[in-house]
């Protein structure tokens, strides 16, 4: 494959994975477990929806097909998305929530540290705006993570039970493929072999300042990269596309 | 009525800019420093209201009461000698 089609699945890699997420967080807007909360969870969606924003449209850019960014949100199919599948995990209860978001947060840390070293410029200034929205949002996860294992047997027992549940979703972070390879000639892709050590030391980390451990199961989910999901993606999409889906021409 | 669960009041104070003072801005539930702190983040600095926060446990607050006002605040009133209102202050400057 040519570079422009490399980077037109690496950016609707990095836009999906966004795009997916801050729906899945929007899910809890107005059923926050308290008030500030609640604008803290809804704040960090829109930073992300912001990101997997300046992305989109970048990729609409690359794809030079003459789509948009809400054309490439709304009216592509499941098979067509290359999010990884830890995103479209269903929310469950807060601590759920916190865990996927844990484990997706140390992730983004340090690859779009990385990224803001690529050189494609678009994506290294776009990578170095969201590591000051990703530094905070470590920063909620983490302290969130601390107060479930700390805090009450039942808090503690949610916080394992989903640890044990998305731990198997985590290698696929790190997974690449042909579209790696030609991007990381040019200098533009990152290097995820580098990251997967650091990922695991530094959640391990968190996860054990927070008495949880990591589960010893080695068996790990795949399919994201060849646009094959798990059961949830379908649901996602219906309800997020479904509107401009019946309404294609409207304008707001 | 059931008992409040959200942790104990925190008054929050947010610096514009570096050395001008920190104004009260609202207040929230927390149930620690660091909570209250990313609340008042998250709450009160959305639009970019300033580049300093304060939270301060509303207990630790010590209030006048509006019997105060008498005794505490009127006699200054009448004391036009304390205001330095006899310097001429240059044009351009905004803080003093």
């Amino acid at each position: 494959m040519n570079t422009q089609e490399a980077l037109f699945n690496y950016i609707l890699r990095l836009g999906d994975n966004g795009l997916i997420l801050s729906q899945r967080l929007s899910e809890w807007t107005s059923k926050g477990p308290f008030l500030e909360e609640d604008l803290a969870l809804t704040n960090i969606a829109l930073d992300i929806m912001g990101q997997a924003n300046s992305l989109l449209d970048y990729a609409a850019k690359i794809e030079a097909k003459g789509r948009t960014a809400d054309a490439l949100a709304f009216f592509r199919n499941e098979r067509e998305f290359f999010n990884t599948l830890l995103v479209e995990q269903p929310n469950g209860d807060y601590a759920q929530t916190m865990v996927r978001q844990c484990m997706i947060d140390n992730f983004e840390i340090l690859f779009y540290g990385a990224l803001s070293k690529s050189k494609d410029e678009t994506l290294a200034a776009i990578a170095a705006k969201s590591v000051k929205e990703i530094t905070y949002h470590v920063r909620h996860s983490s302290s969130w993570i601390d107060r479930f294992g700390n805090g009450t047997e039942e808090s503690h027992a949610r916080a394992q039970r989903a640890l044990n549940e998305f731990w198997r979703f985590s290698d696929e972070f790190f997974e690449m493929n042909e579209v790696d390879m030609v991007l990381l000639k040019e200098g533009i892709a990152v290097d995820l072999a580098v990251l997967k050590p650091v990922w695991k030391k530094n959640t391990e980390t968190i996860f054990a300042k927070a008495n949880l451990k990591l589960p010893e199961t080695t068996f790990m989910q795949t399919g994201s990269r060849k646009g094959v999901h798990t059961e949830h993606l379908g649901y996602i999409l219906a309800e997020m596309q479904h509107l401009p889906r019946m309404h294609p021409t409207a304008k707001w | 009525m059931s008992k409040d669960s959200q942790g104990p009041l925190w008054e929050v104070f947010v610096q514009k800019k570096a050395g001008q003072p920190f104004v009260h801005c609202g207040s929230l539930h927390a149930y620690d420093k660091e909570m209250a702190l990313q609340n008042a983040r998250d709450l009160y600095t959305r639009r970019s209201e300033g580049m300093a926060l304060w939270v301060v446990p509303a207990a630790a607050i010590v209030a006048s009461s509006p019997e105060d006002i008498g005794p505490f605040f009127d006699p200054s009133n009448e004391k036009v000698y304390r205001h330095p209102t006899f310097y001429l202050i240059p044009e351009g400057v905004k803080y003093i």
